[in-house]
């Protein structure tokens, strides 16, 4: 890896101020700064920190690359600034544009502060060029793993909001099951219900797989440990959303649902609990 | 009787399963098949990928979409190169399970089809074949 001379770095620090305005009207030029998801205060003091950071790197860090102790600010910052564009939305391209738009003025200043010198200029060149590319190599990284973060905890705040445990009357519970009932998800859903029945009180649980497309033994040998499990705790358990099409295939499988209460929809499931209840509902 | 056309899909994992069950479901609307026949369809394939998953280690399965006369078809094969099955009458039998499950899933998937074969041996893998028709 090239080193950058101490000329080069002179050049930086006394050139800083003019490198930052260029730099952030290269930014704002090109639209950045007017996104609502990111103000221009907020950008200008990103670009401040950066190129204060990188220079101090670039000071302290000679030639030995972008992942020692020297660059470990510059690279706390990026990681950062990673998950703040993340979060906010912005792709990795946007993100690592961040750094490379700095090359532009970067490269006119050094052209013009080095040009009586061409084979140093080049090096130059070069060496700055090798930097700023290994710390834009960094944010696409760091912005690649808030990225999968990100979608890890969304996918697990789905898992939960999926399946919901709605009380539709006094103790009368609902569970409306979406998508295909994986072991995993299954086993949260149970958790959850079991849990809301111990906190309810409630009498009866219904379970609706409406939302749930194909019932086979997996799924059926899950519903069928649900059932058992609320049963135990002293509950009774309704089984509503069991279209004509499932009916028959269910038979077919040979599943064996005797002494399980079954409804084609959820209103009907509701009538017979709160029918149990003895409460009816009458037209006023 | 004709192939209108024909398709393979990889059954290794666990999402496989499920990718599986989408495609039969929309091979067997292009197969012109009725809301349960479609139902019973994807119910006999989920048995059959996922025995594939987790007694076979992974296969394949093949599809073809059928032409015989006025009828149409759908036929799928569920292969893998799995131990196999040592007693395929045993493994036939309702609620015989080696593992934990009902021991449901061939048997029912039989009951769900028009044509249904097995053919497995110890140390040869297994091919479960079913048609269906409209
Ligand atoms: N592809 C395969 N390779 C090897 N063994 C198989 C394969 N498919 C089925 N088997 C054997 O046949 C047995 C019966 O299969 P079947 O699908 O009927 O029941 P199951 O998978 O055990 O339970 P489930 O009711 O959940 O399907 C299995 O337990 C297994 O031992
Ligand atoms: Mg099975």
């Amino acid at each position: 890896m090239a080193e950058l001379r101490q000329r080069t770095l002179d050049v930086l620090g006394k050139n800083q101020k003019w490198l930052l305005d260029e730099w952030n009207r290269d930014l704002s030029g090109s639209g950045v700064g007017n996104d609502n998801r990111i103000g221009k205060d907020e950008l200008g003091q990103q670009t401040a920190e950066f190129l204060d950071l990188m220079i101090r790197g670039a000071t302290q860090g000679g030639g030995t690359g972008i992942g020692t102790a020297a660059w470990g600010d510059v690279r706390a910052f990026l990681e950062a600034l990673s998950r703040s564009r993340a979060l906010q939305g912005f792709d990795s391209l946007q993100t690592a544009n961040f750094i490379f738009s700095i090359k532009r003025p970067l490269f006119a200043l050094l052209q013009r502060e080095l040009g009586d010198e061409p084979a140093l200029l080049a090096e130059q060149l070069w060496a700055i060029s090798e930097i700023l590319d290994s710390l834009g190599m960094h944010t696409v990284n760091s912005f690649q793993k808030s990225r999968e973060d990100v979608i890890r905890r969304q996918q697990e705040e789905l898992l939960e909001l999926s399946t919901p445990v709605i009380k539709l009357w006094d103790g009368v519970l609902a569970l409306p099951m979406i998508g295909t009932l994986d072991s995993q998800r299954t086993q949260v859903v149970m958790e959850s219900l079991l849990q809301r029945i111990v906190e309810t009180g409630a009498e009866i649980a219904i379970i609706d797989i409406t939302g749930v497309p194909t019932v086979d033994t997996l799924v059926a040998q899950h519903l069928l440990k649900t059932v058992t499990a609320i049963r135990l705790m002293g509950a009774d358990c309704i089984i509503s959303g069991v279209r004509p099409q499932i009916a028959q295939t269910i038979v077919h499988l040979g599943l064996d649902l005797q002494g399980i209460v079954t409804k084609a929809n959820l209103a009907d499931a509701l009538a017979m609990a709160l029918r149990r209840n003895g409460l009816s509902v009458v037209k006023g | 009787m004709n192939v209108r056309t024909h398709g393979s899909m990889p059954v290794r994992r666990e999402q496989d399963v499920v990718l599986a069950r989408q495609a039969v479901r929309k091979l067997a609307v292009d197969c012109g098949m009725r809301l349960v026949d479609q139902t019973k369809m994807v119910t006999a394939a989920s048995e059959l990928a996922r025995n594939t998953v987790v007694y076979g280690g992974g296969g394949d399965m093949d599809w073809e979409l059928l032409e015989d006369g006025a009828r149409t078809g759908l036929r799928l094969v569920f292969r893998d190169e799995g131990p196999g099955i040592a007693d395929t009458a045993l493994a036939m039998t309702d609620g015989w399970t080696s593992g934990s499950g009902l021991g449901l899933g061939l048997t029912g998937a039989r009951r769900l089809v028009s044509e249904f074969e097995l053919d497995s041996a110890p140390g040869k893998g297994t091919r479960v074949s079913i048609t269906r028709w409209t």
